[in-house]
């Protein structure tokens, strides 16, 4: 078989999308940011919303967000997103907003602004990358780092009587009146990748609809972060990270 | 036809000029002296007359942060509040002068530091015009005297904001926001059109159409060589600001011996003083800055060749008077005379300080 044979159209069983563009992106081999900016441009292109979509990009290893998906972008001040995005939803209300932030950036620094966005129902969609750790900086303490686990602040493992405890603010967000749409999804599989990309557009149709504000988190590695090969990772992350921060839907208002 | 002259606080100034020239957006968060903005808008329900949107925030840092979100999407959109909440805005005002954007922050001053008095105060003239935030930036400062001017520097305020894709600031302060006088508000002008936005801020994230190229709003370059040519091109910036947009207003200068220069409410009292001065044979004039950013320097200097002494009238412990004698160059005396923490001074003590220091 020849290159010109493979790829005739009728062979064609993976595209990648056209909003993802060519820029060789920074993030270490095995990360699960590549997978979820895939997700999110293959849902714009699918609903058509390519030329109506703003992205608000946070502080924290997805900073550089804007550099791969062709779309119109706000870069927001650590932990900030939810604010933005709040203005730019309110002030275009039939454009596409959404923001994407990190545990740091949604779960300590900007606790406030997320719950309060969510609160308030604004119709946006937060999709929420949790690792469990800060990447950007290399390697310290989040806000949802597991109890015992190390990092480069916590060196000896998290202790409760030092640090507290890890934040569900997935859990807290489904206990708020202007949600409606709150669900955990991970992308380690095939299988939970096209789970977590079903989530994102359900969430995107929602703030599309005005039915209130949508958080999506995705349950992910950090293998740099966390000193191990990407397989492991993955493993670690089901064997540690799952029953933590279990998957599926936490609220779902039809 | 005559237009319609009306009595209110100049906070509440502030709200009716932002519906009537077609804000975009108001973003706030209730503080002492300024809560009346946030509370007019409220009761006008400009959102069902204008479409303006008003969202009470949950914390200043959220409200200017918002700011920057509207602002990045093309919008005319503005914020108000009262020192300690301009001192949290500080992180979001940086970024926006940073990514460039246009806005309208508004601080009705109160004294500090800390959380200080509700009483009025202009101690925030360092924070306003040499940073507040981090890193070389410079807001366009326009200090009010009047409620008029309250209602006046809303529209001039947009106007140089979008004109150099710039935040540009009203300094106000207690009196100026609290005070009531007569004031003439602008014509009810209907918001831009979302293609009008377009056109005006091709720059905006609005959504990109397949024309162009993304429209990435930030402030974040971590090449040294392109972060310094950003910088070089926002001094360039302001280096025209500096020369195009001074504005000050002189009150019988002509024949002064000495010189008064003073700022908003300060500006009142000491064009009081001038009178009293007069009225006992001492010649003095008042300059007073309206831009305190770009500061009419070459003004004050222009002065200082005819006068025998400066006195810098501020409430404050004395910080324009650096730029004062910046201008000045050492080539007459510069005095400070100042009231602190809240307390406004009577004309009688600025006519006492000015033979004080510089008469004796």
């Amino acid at each position: 078989m020849t290159k010109e044979e493979i790829i005739k159209a009728e062979n064609l069983v993976y595209k990648k999308p056209t909003l993802m563009n060519d820029n060789p992106m920074h993030y270490c081999p095995g990360c699960s940011h590549g997978v979820v900016h895939k997700l999110i441009a293959e849902v714009i292109e699918e609903m058509g919303m390519e030329d109506k979509t703003v992205g608000v990009s946070p502080v924290g290893c997805a900073v550089f967000a804007y550099n791969y998906l062709d779309i119109d972008w706000e870069e927001a001040a650590h932990g900030r997103a939810p604010a933005v995005a709040t203005a730019i939803k309110r002030l275009w209300p039939d454009r596409l907003v959404f923001t994407y932030q990190g545990d740091g950036d949604l779960a300590c620094i900007g606790t406030a602004e997320t719950i309060h966005a969510l609160n308030r129902g604004e119709n946006i969609t937060i999709i929420f990358i949790n690792n469990a750790i800060y990447g950007m900086t290399g390697g310290q303490m989040a806000p949802t780092t597991l109890v015992g686990m190390k990092t480069a602040t916590c060196p000896y493992g998290r202790d409760v009587t030092i640090h507290g405890y890890p934040l569900k603010m997935t859990e807290i967000a489904a206990t708020l009146e202007g949600t409606a749409y709150v669900t955990r999804q991970s992308v380690q599989s095939v299988a939970a990748i096209r789970k977590a990309k079903k989530a994102i557009r359900k969430a995107f149709e929602n703030s599309m609809q005005g039915k209130g504000s949508n958080l999506v988190e995705i349950v992910s590695t950090c293998n740099s972060g966390w000193k191990m090969s990407p397989a492991a990772s993955n493993q670690w992350m089901e064997e540690h990270m799952f029953p933590f921060y279990p998957l599926g839907d936490l609220k779902d208002k039809e | 036809m005559a237009k319609e002259v009306v009595l209110m606080k100049g906070n509440e100034a502030i709200a009716r000029a932002a519906i009537r020239i077609g804000v975009d957006g108001y973003f706030g968060y209730p503080i002492t002296p300024q809560s009346e903005v946030l509370e007019t808008l409220a009761e006008e329900k400009p959102w069902e007359t204008t479409g303006m949107v008003v969202i009470q925030a949950e914390s200043e840092v959220a409200a200017i942060n918002m700011v920057y979100g509207g602002a990045g999407a093309g919008k005319m959109v503005m914020t108000s509040s009262s020192s300690p909440g301009v001192s949290l805005k500080q992180e979001g005002i940086s970024y926006i002068a940073g990514a460039e954007l246009p806005c309208l922050i508004v601080n009705v001053m109160r004294g500090g530091p800390g959380l200080g008095t509700i009483q009025p105060s202009q101690a925030d003239y360092f924070q306003t015009v040499k940073g507040g935030g981090h890193g070389d930036y410079r807001l366009i400062a326009l200090a009010p005297a009047s409620v008029q001017e309250m209602a006046d520097f809303v529209g001039l305020g947009f106007e140089l904001a979008f004109k150099y894709r710039n935040p540009a600031i009203i300094l106000a302060d207690g009196v100026i926001g609290q005070m009531m006088e007569k004031v003439i508000l602008p014509e009810q002008k209907k918001r831009l059109t979302d293609e009008e936005v377009l056109a005006r801020c091709p720059w905006a994230a609005t959504g990109k159409n397949k024309n162009r190229k993304p429209n990435i709003i930030t402030s974040l370059e971590l090449d040294p060589a392109e972060m310094e040519k950003r910088n070089i091109n926002l001094q360039k910036k302001y280096a025209e600001i500096q020369e195009n947009e001074v504005r000050f207003e002189e009150v019988e200068c002509e024949d002064a011996e000495y010189l008064i220069v003073a700022f908003g409410s300060s500006a009142r009292i000491a064009q009081k003083a001038m009178e009293t001065a007069r009225a006992e044979g001492i010649k003095v004039g008042l300059l007073r800055p309206i831009t305190l950013w770009p500061f009419p320097s070459k003004a004050i200097a222009e002065r200082a060749k005819q006068v025998k002494g400066i006195l810098s009238v501020e409430l404050n412990a004395g910080q324009m008077v650096e730029d004062v004698r910046l201008a000045v160059e050492c080539k007459v005396p510069v005095e400070y005379f100042g009231r602190l923490g809240g307390i406004v001074p009577d004309p009688d003590e600025v006519v006492a300080a000015l033979k004080e220091k510089l008469i004796k």
